[in-house]
Parts: structure tokens; sequence; C-alpha cells
């Protein structure tokens, strides 16, 4: 087990040098220079010179890359360009709480809604029941989150003025739990609902399977209760493989995200990357699509890991 | 196969009035897929979007870029069947015209991530070995990467029209396809028939397109189905952030971009409704046929 562990973290590293390589590719064919972006245009072609030579612009492409790469490794994104010296990984820092707040918010609500609909509708299958969650599920999918977000906000927002149409907090009001829990209940939700609807349909389909295996039809034989049979054996192994699933929704969850701080003027890292799209922030730009592809890499790698902890059929 | 035809020249001799002729497979695939009511209600509503929308400049009742500053968003009435936008453009035939876009985008967007995934995944599929651990891991790495932030970052350095975005949603979204016929190929390159022609000598770029890959257009058919319902949902959110089709060109993304004002909230907040209704209908019954191919396709179920 501790040897898949460690060659399983180590396959990790050559996807993230990947993910640099292309990244930082995709930056490279962008027309122009970066300086012009950067420096005063008024400056002395003296100035621009020791400007380039102080930025490493002067150096081959392997050894920018190098550099660049480097320099994230310890923590150091670079600066923005529009906001002049402000370090990405302090502007990353402060947003960074609210966005994971917003998604272990989601993910919570999602399991929690999602598996019991899977697992009631795997128990009474082709049922008007099942029906029922079965298309929920497809409407689910189908509904652009962003969408679904603007609804809510035109309806429970403005129309019946139950919850705060964006935001983490009221204005200037001193902290209270209630009143941040009032403004994370719409964006949660809608990030929620994409992936609630997916992980009905894999739960479902999954618990199906395992309930007709036979130590199933055994336990139930022996005079076990139905719920008992379902919650204790079924449940135990209907469950293993949705954790490869949350690995591989994971990139999905992370773009739906970013849509609904977008939505929801949530002040998260979804957001400040778009905000930095339309300023053309391209360090900060760079930053945050290495960040979220770590992110993945690693959410996938404890997916796999905690995969083989509760399989103990596999050998590795 | 040959078993089924013994019994059933058994049974015409036992039983000379069972002489019809076995259904074809184009038949055996219309029964299956009738047999599925929801994905037959999808084809028909996605055929009804398709016309309209490819033909809105016969069908569109108004011109959809012409403003009238007195009649600015106005409710769903006798006239204007779903009102009129922020300009006083009649929404209905901006929708069609819209459909057009997000459609031309997404089939568009499709046959490309077709092309790049089809021909990676063959190759992985069919070679094996280093070529397959290369590739494969190159699709890892792309996978990785949140595809709203790959396509943003790309959007953001070429600032493309609506037709460029088509090869820039083809570059982001081939990757799932590359992994599925990459897993049809495997298994399929083992089989007899591929054996048998690489026997003959038969060159290794017919093999793949003439002999396997027919074989493997089931799963890639149903994979493209669902995969232009993402690629719509995809655009709509890129131009709802405004970074995808650019106006005065209406695609379904941008017309809720548009909606999505303050005051458009207030005064007309059905407004926002359609061009989302929309997207949600269309996605859906893409998904509802995509459904319904699997099962048609699939050989074995019946």
């Amino acid at each position: 087990m501790i040897s898949y562990i460690i060659r399983r973290t180590l396959m990790a590293i050559p996807l993230l040098l990947g993910i640099t390589i292309i990244s930082f590719a995709i930056i490279q064919l962008a027309p122009g220079d970066p300086t012009t972006l950067m420096m005063d245009p008024t400056l002395k072609p003296e100035d621009q010179e020791k400007f380039r030579e102080k930025y490493g612009l002067n150096d081959s492409i392997p050894k920018q890359y190098m550099t660049w790469v480097g320099n994230m490794a310890q923590g150091d994104f670079g600066t923005s360009i529009i906001r002049r010296g402000v370090p990405v990984s302090e502007m990353i820092m402060n947003r960074l709480p609210n966005t994971i707040l917003l998604m272990a918010v989601s993910t919570i609500l999602a399991i929690l809604i999602a598996v019991p609909l899977g697992i009631i509708s795997s128990m009474r299958p082709y049922t008007k029941l099942d029906y029922t969650v079965t298309v929920t599920s497809f409407l689910g999918v189908a509904t652009p989150g962003f969408w679904l977000g603007l609804m809510m906000i035109i309806f429970f927002g403005v129309k019946l003025g139950w919850f705060p149409t964006g935001g983490v907090s009221t204005l200037n009001a001193p902290f209270s739990i209630w009143d941040r829990i009032h403004h994370l209940i719409m964006p949660a939700f809608v990030l929620a609902a994409a992936d609630m609807a997916a992980l009905t349909r894999y739960t479902r389909s999954s618990m199906l399977e395992v309930l007709h295996q036979d130590y199933i039809r055994t336990a139930k034989s022996k005079g076990f209760k139905e719920s008992k049979v379902v919650l204790k054996h079924g449940l135990r192994n209907g469950l293993i493989p949705i954790i490869t699933i949350f690995g591989l929704m994971l990139p999905s969850f992370i773009s739906g995200a970013a849509i609904t701080e977008s939505v929801f003027s949530w002040p998260g890292i979804g957001r400040l990357f778009i905000e930095s799209a339309f300023t053309r922030d391209y360090p900060v730009i760079m930053g945050l699509t290495v960040l979220s592809s770590v992110f993945v890499v690693i959410g996938n790698l404890l997916a796999d890991i905690l995969y083989a902890v509760f399989d103990p059929r596999i050998e590795y | 196969m040959a078993q089924n035809n013994l019994d059933t020249n058994n049974e015409l001799a036992l039983n000379p009035n069972l002489q019809e002729k076995p259904d074809t497979l184009t038949k055996i695939f219309f029964r299956k897929f009738t047999k599925n009511k929801l994905a037959v209600f999808g084809a028909i509503v996605l055929l009804i979007i398709i016309i309209l929308a490819a033909f809105a400049p016969w069908i569109a009742p108004f011109d959809h870029e012409k403003t009238n500053v007195i009649n600015k968003l106005s409710s769903p009435g006798k006239e204007h069947w779903l009102g009129t936008d922020r300009f006083g453009r009649d929404v209905f035939s901006r929708l069609l015209f819209g459909g057009r876009i997000s459609l031309l985008v997404a089939f568009g967007s499709v046959a490309g991530a077709l092309i790049i995934g089809t021909t990676i995944g063959a190759l992985a599929g069919y070679y094996g070995g280093m070529i397959d651990a290369i590739l494969m891991r190159f699709v890892d790495i792309v996978i990785s990467i949140p595809s709203l932030f790959l396509l943003i970052t790309v959007v953001t350095i070429f600032e493309p029209g609506w037709d460029k975005l088509i090869l820039i949603f083809a570059l982001t979204s081939w990757t799932s396809t590359a992994r599925l016929v990459r897993g049809e190929f495997l298994s399929l390159r083992t089989r007899e028939f591929v054996l048998a022609s690489r026997t003959i000598g038969t060159r290794a770029s017919k093999i793949i397109f003439s002999h396997i890959l027919p074989n493997a257009m089931g799963p890639i058919i149903v994979a493209a189905t669902l995969l232009v319902g993402g690629v719509i949902l995809s655009e709509a959110a890129l131009s709802y952030l405004g970074l995808g089709v650019q106006p005065p060109t209406p695609s379904w993304g941008n017309m809720l971009q548009d909606a999505q004002g303050f005051t458009v909230i207030i005064k007309a907040p059905w407004y926002p409704a359609f061009p989302g209704l929309l997207i949600l209908i269309t996605v859906l019954c893409f998904n509802f046929v995509g459904d319904g191919l699997r099962d048609a396709l699939d050989p074995k179920g019946d």
C-alpha cells in the first residue's frame, strides 16, 4: 500500500510539469511582447533594455520557463500588471478562503442530497419515484449554472427578498455567522446543482449493481431488515466508485465555481480570474490556471489513494 | 451468428410461414430507438429547433438587429411574442439568430473535437506501447486543466470571433473522445478480422480507418451527441461572462449577459428566462437523444 501511494504520487510530477509547459506555451504564443504590457511606453530605449534584463526577458525561452516554474514552486507567482507591484500570491491568498468555503459547503450539500436520492432510487428502480429522481437529475445536468443563479437572484433575491443577491456578507455590518450563511445559501446551491444531478445518477447505478450481488441476497435471505442490508452491506461497497467520480468531476466543479462566483459577486479566486481576464492581467491568469490544475491533480491523487484504502479487493 | 442461422433454417423447414426476411440493421436501430419515448421526443424537439435556427432569416417576424427606442423591454404580447430587449429588439427573432450561432459553434466544435480526439485515440489504441503512453499522458495533462480556465486563457490572448471560437472549443474538448476511441481500438485490434487483415499485409492506415473505425462508430456517435450539449453549455457560459461570442452577433449566452443588468431584472424578469430555457431544452434533448442512441446502437441489449 505504502509503495502504491509513493508510486502514485511520483506519477503526479510529470503531470504537473506538463501543465506548466502547456500554460507557458500558450502565453508564449501571445502576440506581442510582455514588455509592451508591463512597461511605461515613454521609457527610453536603454531603460527598456534594463527592464528586459531585470525581468529576464533576454534569457532563452527554456531558461525563462525554468525561472518561472522555480519561482512558482517557492510560492512566487510574480506581480500583477494591473495592480502594479502587488504579488499575485497575495491576491490569491486574499481570495482563496472564500472559494474554499463555497466549494466545501457545495460539496457537502451535493453529497447530503444526492447520495440519499440515489440510494432510494436504486432501492425502488423503475417506480414513479425513481423516474422523478432520474428526470430531475437530467434537468440538473442540462441547466446552465449561471442561468440558474440568475433566475434564483431574480426570484428569491429581488422578487421575494429572501436572500441577498451577492457578496459574502452585508457591507459595513458587524460579523455574524447567520449573515454569512444567509449569503452562502444561493451560491452554494447553484454550484452544487450540476454535481448533485450527476452524483445522484452515479450513486443510483453503482448501488443498483451492488444490490444485485450474491452477498446482498444472502444477507436478505438471512432475514435482515432491508434498510440494514442496503445501508450496512450495500452502501459500503456502492460508494467506493463514487470516490473516483468525485475526482473526475473536480475540473468541471472548479470551472463551475468560477462562474458561480461571478454571478453572485463572490470574492473568490474564480471571480479574480474572470476579472483578470478582462484586464489582461496575464501573471494572475497564469498563476490561477496553474493553481486550479494543481488542485485537480492533487484531488485525483487523493481520490486514487482513498479508493485503494477503501477497496480491499484491489491489490497493489 | 452461425448458430442463429442454423436455428432459423430448422424453423423454416418446420414452418414454411416464417419465410420473412431478417430485419436490416437500420430497421433494428429504428425499432430500438423509437422504443425510448424520451429520445424520440428529444429528436423531434431538436429537429424543430434546428429548422427554426437554420431558416431564421425567413421565419423571424422582425429584423433581429433593428432597435426601437420607444419600445424597450416590452412584455411578451401579440406583436412581440417574447417581448423586446434593452434596445427594443424583438427577443424571439434574436433567439432564432442566436440559436444559429450557438448551434453552429457547437456542431463545428464537436466536429473538430471528433477529428482530433479520434485521430489521437486511434493512434494510441492501435499502436499501443510508447506511442500510447505518450499520447495518453498528454490527454491526462489537458484534462487536468479546468476547461473554463483553459478556454478563458486562450480567449484572452487571441480575442477570437465566433468562427475562431469553434477552433478553440475543438482544441479544448477532444480529450474524452480520445480516451473513448483508444479504449475501443485497444479491444478491437486483437479481434480476428484485424489480425486477418494484418496477416495479408493491409496498410495500417487502411486497417485503422476502414476496418476498426467503423466498428467503433457507435460509442463515438453517442459521445459526440452528449458533447454537443456540453459545448452549448460552455459557449453559453463563456458568452455570458462576455468572453465568448461578442455582440452585436447574438448567441444564447450573450443574450443572457445582456439580460442580467439590474434594470432588466426589475423591469423585465421574463427576458433572461427565455434564452436560458432554450439552452436548457436544447441540452436536455441532446442528452435524451444521446441516451437513446446508446441503447439503439448497442448490439447486445434489445
